[in-house]
């Protein structure tokens, strides 16, 4: 997607939208920081305030719509404009499994990056969308390598786990990283001539699995998400390996939303630093009550494929 | 060297100084920025960075060294950072002034707006491959300031896009990104014992060597 700038002097040439690299490279800007689920313009300015580098737009956080049951759809994009008239920071926003149509809409409303995600009742049973297609980037939830893999092939420029949304349980996210992490180790030591069966046990694109040989990491930014509800949570999984935060209902479900999102935000960047971690866990409140993963009554995180 | 590493692409800069050859060191806290002698304040979200180096106990060192003179270098968050006025920022954002400009936050949209571009950059040659993400613009500069590179923006103006101040060098885009060393090799020939090297085309345009506001 190019746009000739039309102006000639200066010496700058043609300008390029929607590629891999710009994608990626917001995802990039992302890292170390903390992306927080807003239901309203007040929670998103709040979530501003205690320094998030982006928010997530919805109707309802995943506690909610775990409890409400039902089916999820996208968000009114009237509650989503409202939200990206109230900050300056990027404004993400979720479309359900599949929903290109839902993904076009946000598109359209100009959201920062949309999220392909679980926590939302899904619209395919076997396609997600074509990532690729669209000049937004994505971010898709992934349990292993290999459905992050997959979700790298149809064009997702950023990965996060999926854990067990709305539960305020770390255990799955916890999981899903050390899954995704250790066959990464794996495949950085393996004989080459592994790669073929490594990408076939994936299900996943031998050239990607290459790659992952090759650098050692994803080729996009991996980020964690499902269940962080305190500031050592967040320092757990940094600590795992993940490279930002997404907090969904453990802010607004806590005591306290603007002393837990500055908390969060304060423990993400300064995970290694336990002192730093302890003085801002301090005298902190109440917690999100949540409910053990394990115990619930929708896998959330067995969506997608 | 060190990167600011509170929050933002920093990795990416801590591993081009590397392919350089040049010992870069992360700064979280007012101990490490004491190691270095100059800086990078990388691209990351603005208003996050800015409440970071309150709570990390960095603004006010992290001034002071200003004061003195260390070089600096900020991509995109980081011009911003740097700059004497932000526009379009929130009212309570910190911003160091260590360059006589007044920069623009996401000035060409949102993300659906972000590109790649290539683009000529003075004293370096074959332009340079850019990658705007969100990025700010510059709407004025000081006096001492120079102008290094600019894009044409609607209605057929050029704004500034690279600005050097004295040992002060911002870019609205992300070098670290695209892989292309030549503005990192730019900035390091600012640091004393260095100026010889690559910075000698931009001292022959016009510079007494200005102390940063």
């Amino acid at each position: 997607m190019t746009d000739s700038d039309g102006h000639g002097g200066g010496g700058q040439s043609e300008r390029v939208t929607g590629t891999g690299m710009v994608k990626r490279g917001l995802a990039t800007q992302l890292r170390g920081g903390v992306i927080m689920d807003v239901v309203t313009a007040d929670q998103a300015k709040i979530a501003e305030d205690a320094g998030a580098v982006a928010v997530m737009a919805l109707e309802r956080v995943p506690a909610d719509i775990r409890r409400d049951g039902g089916v999820a759809r996208m968000s009114d994009p009237a509650l989503i404009e409202a939200i990206m008239g109230a900050v300056s920071i990027p404004v993400m926003a979720k479309a359900r499994i599949g929903h290109f149509s839902e993904a076009k809409v946000l598109e359209a409303l100009g959201v920062d990056y949309i999220d392909e995600s679980e926590v939302l009742t899904p619209a395919d049973d076997e396609h997600h969308i074509d990532k690729w297609s669209f000049r937004v980037p994505f971010v898709c939830g992934a349990n292993n390598l290999g459905e992050a893999l997959r979700r790298i092939s149809e064009g997702a420029a950023m990965i996060r786990s999926k854990g067990e949304a709305g539960t305020g349980d770390v255990k799955e996210a916890v999981h899903h990283l050390r899954n995704i992490l250790g066959d990464i180790r794996k495949i950085s030591n393996c004989d080459p001539t592994e790669l073929y069966s490594w990408a076939k046990e994936l299900r996943a694109p031998v050239e990607l699995v290459r790659e992952i040989a090759e650098r050692g990491e994803l080729p996009v930014p991996l980020f964690c998400a499902g269940g962080v509800a305190t500031p050592a949570d967040a320092a757990l999984v940094m600590e795992i390996g993940a490279q930002s935060v997404f907090v969904g209902s453990g802010i607004f479900k806590s005591s306290d939303p603007p002393r837990f999102a500055r908390a969060i935000v304060e423990a993400t960047t300064h995970y290694s630093d336990y002192e730093m971690v302890a003085k801002v866990s301090r005298g902190l409140g109440g917690a999100m009550r949540g409910e053990e993963s394990a115990s619930v009554a929708t896998r959330l995180s067995e969506r997608g494929w | 060297m060190g990167v600011l590493a509170l929050q933002g692409d920093f990795r990416e800069h801590l591993r081009l100084f590397s392919s350089l050859g040049v010992e870069a060191l992360p700064v979280r806290m007012p101990a490490e920025l004491a190691r270095v002698r100059a800086l990078v304040i990388p691209g990351g979200e603005s208003t996050a960075i800015s409440l970071l180096l309150e709570s990390s106990g960095l603004l006010d060192p992290l001034q002071a060294r200003l004061r003195d003179g260390m070089p600096t270098f900020g991509t995109c968050a980081g011009m911003i950072m740097l700059a004497s006025e932000v526009l379009g920022g929130r009212p309570d954002q910190h911003h160091l002034a260590a360059i006589d400009i007044s920069v623009r936050r996401n000035a060409f949209g949102r993300q659906r707006d972000s590109f790649e571009t290539d683009l000529r950059v003075a004293g370096l040659g074959a332009p340079l491959h850019a990658v705007f993400i969100r990025a700010p613009l510059v709407e004025r500069t000081g006096p001492r300031v120079q102008v290094l590179a600019s894009v044409a923006v609607p209605g057929g103006t050029q704004k500034p896009v690279v600005c050097r101040q004295g040992p002060v060098l911002v870019t609205s885009f992300h070098p670290e990104l695209a892989g292309d060393t030549r503005l990192h090799e730019l900035f390091l020939g600012l640091l004393p014992g260095n100026e010889r090297s690559d910075t000698q085309t931009l001292d022959n345009e016009r510079t007494e060597d200005v102390r940063p506001l």
